[in-house]
């Protein structure tokens, strides 16, 4: 079992880092008359499980930076923390704790997948808008221009939300959903990785010894992870390419344009940014524990403890439903 | 109105053809083609590094001459670069940029225009411009398996080396297997579809080639195993630096460094 794991995972892995790259192109109808693009993350991990999916998408996101030019190479760090990980481990548990233990072919799956999807893009996106939003506070030149994304959380926050919560996480939820229904009535065996009761047994043992294969892909992972607060830096290139249908969208383009137009003007901003910031930064104040001098290092220093907190949460939600379940 | 079909069909079309060119261009006759590709690898990676961390923009214009200056002499057309890189990224990050200008706060020129937030603009623009730009001479002028091969010099696991160049065999494939899918589909669809049938669409096929891509990943393995995989990778290492090569590298360190000490 161990040996045709680890053989296996390298095809695998390629072909489904393939797919994901080739789903991420889809041109997907939502409801209201526009398309969007998904990620396939929430797909992905119904599928593959969490971690195989984290890697998979990794990939795809890696050649689509590298080669496509779609979003800056030093973004890759960045992008695979919000899109793979985060979306990856928010999009298994939301699907296991609201399928609980339906069966493989009931409509609850359906729903679960597209509410994974949809909340597992969202997440990733506010991850993301945070990660802009603090830098303004963090990197600005002399004279107070911001040297890499210029806006703050109260507006960074709601502008890439505006393009999630309506164009990006329905196209999430859109293939999620359908995709989860197709294969239930033509290939319902694909979705017994992540059911619980015997099937699920088949999953666990093979992902658990498959860590020795898989450990250099891990390191690399969170080599890139390190590397996430200079990935945040070229920022420029990351927010502008990060979900590349909703800009190309004219309507989000809008939204997006007015979501930032409607803020109050320059002299009233910083009233709204203290506030605002104060409370999203709340348990560590401006990111940096007052001990540690360096804002950089002590944003670095915060990414780990949130990357740690959410896998906290994650595995503390696999225990619930596990417990709940078997 | 079957309009996505068509759309998806020209995004999977224009992925390839785009693929199919960089490749030619990598092939054809220049000054970065003939260049060692971890010498490009690690001088462009080190470039792209200081226009991130430059805190001047007079330093970011710099690097963008240099950038343009490298695609000239390995004769890169222009026009291929505007099409390609110039424009969609001043498109989604010009987009980004625009509010910004009139959002940051800081001294006022003209119109709620901020003297900061012009400059936020630019930084966040040329920064862009120039690191899609130098990303964009790598691989149009090195083919990607060699791109791949260079990565070993950054210790990078050859497991994902392996992965990143199965990955980017498999993309043509599925993507010639999605195309076929949406082209056989287009010729039997006739009149409008309704919206929920669209979505039903879209999201069957995207089940299909799953399906098709798990099947296939089996298929690969089996082939591998018989021609006597057993999980370990070797990758040819037939790069030789010349002295040329070494030219070069000192080149690019020394824009490097120069770029740095500038943009502090």
């Amino acid at each position: 079992m161990k040996r045709v794991f680890n053989t296996q995972m390298v095809p695998l892995l390629s072909v489904f880092a393939a797919f994901s790259f080739i789903v991420m192109m889809f041109n997907l109808p939502l409801p209201g008359g526009t398309t969007g693009h998904a990620v396939g993350v929430g797909i992905a991990s119904i599928v593959l499980g969490p971690w195989a999916s984290i890697l998979g998408i990794s990939i795809a996101l890696i050649i689509q930076a590298v080669f496509f030019g779609d979003g800056g190479i030093t973004a890759i760090g960045a992008n695979c923390f919000n899109m793979a990980i985060i979306g990856s481990l928010v999009a298994y548990a939301v699907y296991r704790a609201v399928s609980g233990r339906a069966a493989i072919t009931s409509v609850r799956r359906v729903v679960a997948a597209g509410i994974a999807g949809y909340v597992a893009i969202n997440l990733a996106a506010l991850a993301a808008a945070v990660e802009f939003g603090i830098q303004p506070m963090l990197y600005h030149d002399a004279s107070g221009a911001p040297l890499y994304a210029p806006y703050p959380l109260h507006i960074a926050i709601p502008a890439m939300m505006i393009g999630h919560l309506t164009v990006a996480g329905l196209a999430e939820m859109v293939i999620t959903a359908g995709v989860v229904a197709y294969l239930q009535k033509s290939e319902p065996s694909l979705l017994k990785a992540t059911a619980p009761g015997p099937a699920a047994s088949v999953s666990e043992p093979e992902l658990t010894n498959g860590w020795r294969a898989t450990r250099p892909l891990w390191l690399a992972l969170a080599a890139l992870l390190i590397l996430t607060p200079l990935g945040v830096l070229a920022v420029g290139s990351a927010w502008g390419e990060w979900a590349p249908g909703d800009f190309s969208n004219p309507a989000v383009r809008h939204e997006i344009a007015s979501a930032s137009g409607n803020q109050s003007p320059p002299i009233e901003a910083p009233r709204g940014l203290r506030a605002l910031s104060s409370f999203w930064t709340a348990p560590m104040p401006r990111y940096a524990p007052p001990f540690l001098k360096s804002p950089r290092f002590g944003y670095l220093l915060s990414a780990m403890a949130g990357t740690g907190l959410i896998l906290l949460v994650i595995l503390g939600a696999g225990w619930v439903t596990q417990t709940r379940t078997g | 109105m079957t309009g996505f079909i068509e759309r998806t069909i020209a995004h999977l079309i224009a992925a390839s053809e785009r693929a199919a060119l960089a490749e030619q261009a990598a092939l054809s006759p220049g000054a970065l083609q003939s260049v060692d590709p971890r010498v490009k690898v690690v001088g462009l990676f080190a470039l792209i590094v200081v226009v991130a961390a430059s805190r001047r923009l007079r330093t970011i214009a710099a690097l963008f001459a240099v950038a343009a200056i490298l695609s000239a002499i390995s004769k890169i057309p222009m026009r291929r670069l505007a099409a390609w890189v110039w424009s969609p990224v001043l498109l989604f990050t010009g987009a980004i940029a625009l509010p910004a200008i009139f959002l940051t706060p800081g001294r006022e020129i003209a119109f709620a225009i901020t003297e900061q937030g012009l400059r936020a603009a630019a930084f966040l623009i040329g920064r862009a411009e120039t690191a899609a730009t130098f990303s964009a001479l790598l691989v149009l002028t090195t083919p990607w398996p060699w791109v791949l091969k260079a990565l070993r010099i950054f210790r990078c696991p050859l497991i994902l080396v392996a992965i990143l160049g199965m990955t980017y065999r498999y993309i043509f494939v599925i993507l010639q297997t999605a195309l076929e899918m949406f082209e056989a589909r287009k010729s039997r669809t006739v009149g409008i579809l309704p919206p929920a049938e669209r979505r039903r669409l879209a999201s069957s096929a995207a089940g299909v080639l799953l399906s098709k891509s798990l099947h296939m990943g089996n298929d690969v393995h089996l082939a591998m195993q018989s021609r006597g995989y057993r999980g370990e990778i070797h990758l040819l290492q037939d790069f030789r630096a010349r002295t040329a090569d070494w030219c070069w590298l000192s080149g690019f360190a020394l824009i490097a460094a120069a770029s740095l000490w500038w943009g502090r």
